[in-house]
């Protein structure tokens, strides 16, 4: 069993301790928001943020993220309030939505560490998060617009 | 507003929601009892309910839309959401019909029966573009019907007549003695009219919500995670299944092992069904190590030694042993090719090409002795419940299909075969199974873009002007797998889309189909024959506009005088990109233009080749697909289908070695990401013509338009896909 803690609540699992986090999420906890896209940490749709930071959590073993501070889509906010979320849906982002938990998440750790981020920068950090849907023009609109938006509401998550 | 007689074949009916209200659904009997025209407020007619029939007020489960009484709007969309928009685009023509409240105005996938039938394709199926121009009418008619009873029912409620009455977002008003009331207050009352014989339908000048940017109903379901697609689907004492298919295509198992796979915690059951051998468990991890801990012996069938050149081989056989069939032939192409001062002969080569949505495949069955239930990110309803019947022996009514959202669709979930592993894996487990694919299974199971063979052969005379104009197509054949009655002849109108259709009119043109299919399955994908036909014929265009020294623009459109709506784009994406005008130092235009499922685009490629790498830079894309419903919508399918199309033009292939798929996942069959997207600009060209598709129109222009951009940096055509500078 190892003990989680996600969100800011702790959670059990019972599964091995090799077992992805992204498993744990999405078949032991139920916290579906937490996307399967290819398990080699290739796409990024399985992005969560493990204190702070990105992690990929197709790759991730449940003992490397014991007591360490989870963020999932479902706990970015309570009602689509984070700024992040709000610049999705002013630019009208998501097609088909799948891999927009990892979007969204890989950009709330984007712009915790530059808040301000320029085409380069925002290039840089997201190349590795996928969209076949090819939503990219529209990721790179509501970047800047979440960044304009940040800037006026508390720091998010 | 135009008056619009309900006919028998729009079985539409009123009757109670659930819980009280209206709802305007379906009638398998005949409908449209004689009667007066009905009550909008725009045209004389008899006051109301004076010879209105009868209503039948039996509870329908399944409806266009219902009103409940706190005025919320539940529209049944038939159609799948794959990203397109369907789900708000058909909502917006319900309300709009309905003068209802869009804010109040929900969406909700519909249950697969025969009333959901997409009229142009006789099934409940969401594939070729067609869930707008499909809907269009009916959907209209049910929102209209909707707005018609309900007028009718303030009216009778404030004893004046109906044509006195006008309705908007949800409420109808009586001006005259400034009455209003809203829908949700006589939604229970409104139930009880009946349907009347005829409706009126809007104009398009008098839409006040289709044809303005609407922001989409999935969209804040798909930002904080609660969206729920197929692989999210929960039921209790659900079970997940991992299935290990042979790696060759069209081998099967010999023998197995199941011993290691069982010794894994949380492993249930290991079962052999069509596809290969299932490992069931209690959660896809135990059932992705269980697997891994097979011991298969395959036997490899007719395909371990197929290849890509092989398969290539094949194609180039055909043609060369003239094994094609005429599919146009105007003119003489013979003496065309001998009147050109200037010909070329080449061979344009189209690879494989997988879907791979970012969802992988996975279905969820509940196969129990009195019914099934199917949970699906599926394309196909109808074949869905096919499938299921098939493998249960249930009748249809028994089988009920649960469509969820799907995480991209592109053709890849027209198929069956996710759906099969399940309803065998439950059917086996005797309880609900979710089966889910590796993004491995996904890659190299597909059913892939047809690659093809195209010998192109061409002529310009003295005065530089395309006079002949042959293209020969060796390739496999979808419509063979799918639908064999369709192809047995040996023709596929998918091989031959947007070869056949060229929008030039050139005085010796011939286009020919041999049907060659070695063994790789073969599957819709995103605009179908038109994605690979529009790169070939489109860049050999440019090609031929060379050998006449001609500017690609020009040659086009004087060849174009009977392709209006093509000439139409064409100049005005040409206008914006700026073209003839002068780039930045390195960089070049290409364009291409192609009509896909009644819509045309053209696109405008700047391109420059960056440390040996082409570099896209920034494409403008015009559109014209006849009426707008979403204008948004249609942009991001735009930028979609360019993505999309760029990943096809530049990044990978799916290749063939002793009959197996050599690519696997995102590390070898890349994807676009968003450092090579470049500025896409869209353009909506303004029509009164019947809507058109939306979902792969997009695709077809974009691979020529950069191959072109290209050619004209390098002076070297690009032959084959993707795209490569060496």
């Amino acid at each position: 069993m190892v003990t989680l803690s996600i969100n800011g609540e702790s959670h059990d699992v019972e599964m091995d301790s090799d077992t992805p986090l992204l498993w744990a999420l999405r078949d032991g906890l139920l916290f579906n928001g937490t996307k399967f896209g290819c398990g080699i940490a290739q796409c990024g749709a399985c992005i969560v943020l493990v204190d702070g930071r990105p992690v990929r959590s197709c790759v991730t073993p449940l003992s490397s993220v014991a007591g360490k501070k989870i963020t999932t889509i479902e706990g970015l906010s309570s009602d689509r309030s984070h700024p992040v979320q709000q610049a999705w849906i002013e630019e009208q982002v998501p097609q088909c939505g799948y891999c927009q938990s990892g979007q969204i998440l890989a950009v709330t750790a984007l712009l915790n560490k530059t808040p301000q981020p320029s085409d380069t920068d925002i290039d840089d950090f997201m190349a590795g998060v996928l969209c076949r849907c090819g939503t990219y023009p529209r990721i790179r609109k509501a970047i800047k617009k979440a960044a304009e938006l940040a800037g006026k509401t508390p720091k998010g998550v | 507003m135009i008056e619009t007689t309900l006919s028998r074949r729009d079985f539409l009916k009123i009757g109670i929601a659930a819980g009280g209200g209206l709802l305007i659904g379906f009638s398998l009997e005949a409908c449209g009892r004689k009667q007066q025209p009905a009550g909008t407020g725009t045209q004389a007619q008899t006051p109301a309910a004076m010879s209105r029939a009868e209503s039948s007020t039996a509870f329908t489960p399944n409806a266009w839309l219902s009103i409940s009484p706190d005025d919320v709007v539940t529209v049944q969309v038939a159609s799948s959401e794959m990203g397109q928009g369907t789900m708000t685009g058909i909502a917006m023509l319900i309300a709009e019909e309905l003068d209802a409240d869009w804010d109040k105005v929900r969406a909700e996938f519909a249950p697969a029966e025969q009333v959901y039938f997409n009229p142009l394709l006789h099934r409940q199926h969401t594939g070729g573009s067609t869930a707008i121009r499909g809907f269009w009418n009916i959907v209209r008619k049910a929102g209209a019907v909707g707005r018609d009873v309900l007028v009718h029912t303030a009216a009778q409620q404030w004893n004046v007549d109906a044509e006195q009455c006008r309705a908007a977002k949800g409420v109808v008003y009586h001006d005259a003695s400034q009455r209003s009331v809203r829908y949700g207050a006589l939604a229970e009352a409104a139930a009880s009219q009946p349907l009347p014989e005829t409706v009126f339908l809007k104009e398009p000048g008098e839409f006040t919500l289709v044809g303005k940017a609407t922001p989409r109903l999935d969209i804040p379901q798909k930002v904080d995670g609660s969206a729920v697609f197929g692989i999210d689907v929960q039921l209790p004492g659900l079970l997940v299944a991992s299935v290990a298919r042979c790696p060759v295509i069209g081998g099967t198992v010999k023998a197995f092992t199941a011993d290691k796979a069982l010794a894994v915690a949380g492993v249930k059951q290991v079962v052999k069904i069509s596809s290969g051998i299932a490992v069931i468990a209690q959660h896809y991890w135990a059932a992705k190590k269980g697997r891994d801990a097979l011991e298969i012996e395959w036997d490899e069938g007719p395909n371990s030694k197929l290849s890509t050149e092989t398969i290539l081989a094949q194609f180039a056989a055909a043609l060369k042993n003239n094994k094609d069939l005429p599919e146009r032939n105007d003119g003489n192409i013979e003496q065309g090719l001998k009147n050109a001062g200037k010909t070329l002969d080449v061979v344009y080569i189209a690879p494989y090409q997988a879907h791979v949505c970012m969802e992988p495949m996975n279905a969820t069955a509940d196969v129990r002795s009195d019914g099934c239930d199917v949970y699906a990110p599926t394309q196909g309803q109808t074949a869905t419940q096919d499938t299921a019947m098939a493998i249960t022996g249930l009748a249809r009514e028994k089988v009920k299909v649960h469509t969820t959202f799907l995480g991209g669709g592109f053709g890849r979930r027209s198929e069956q075969d996710f759906i099969s592993d399940a309803v065998e894996c439950s059917k086996a487990a005797g309880k609900p199974v979710k089966v889910i694919w590796s993004r491995e299974d996904d890659v190299m199971h597909d059913q892939y873009r047809p690659s093809t063979y195209n010998i192109m052969r061409g002529g310009v005379d003295k005065q530089g002007r395309i006079i002949a104009w042959e293209h020969r197509i060796a390739g496999p054949s979808i419509l063979a797998r799918l639908m064999a009655d369709r192809a047995k002849d040996g023709h596929d109108f998918t091989s031959t889309e947007g070869a056949k259709n060229i929008p030039y009119t050139i005085d010796n043109t011939f286009v020919s189909y041999a049907m060659v299919n070695p063994g790789v399955p073969v599957g819709f994908w995103r605009s179908v024959g038109s994605s690979q036909n529009a790169y070939i014929t489109e860049c050999f265009f440019d090609e031929l506009a060379k050998l006449a020294g001609r500017d690609p623009l020009q040659a086009r459109l004087e060849l174009m005088d009977k392709f209006p709506r093509h000439a139409g784009v064409l100049k005005m994406a040409a206008e914006k990109a700026g073209w003839g005008k002068p780039l930045p130092e390195g960089h070049a235009h290409g364009l291409a233009v192609a009509e896909a499922f009644t819509s045309y685009v053209a696109q405008v490629a700047e391109v420059s080749i960056e440390r040996g790498k082409v570099r896209v830079h920034r494409i403008t894309c015009v559109v014209d697909c006849g009426m707008t419903v979403n204008p948004d919508s249609i942009r991001a399918q735009m930028e979609s289908g360019i993505v999309y199309g760029l990943t096809a033009a530049l990044k990978g292939a799916i290749t063939i070695n002793n009959g197996r798929v050599m690519q696997s996942n995102f590390d070898n069959y890349p994807l676009l990401r968003i450092d090579e997207c470049p500025d896409i600009e869209v353009h909506i060209m303004p029509s009164t013509e019947a809507p058109g598709g939306i979902g792969e129109p997009g695709v077809p222009p974009t691979a020529p338009a950069v191959a072109n951009a290209v050619f004209a940096l390098t002076g070297k055509p690009v032959h084959s896909l993707p795209i490569r500078l060496t």
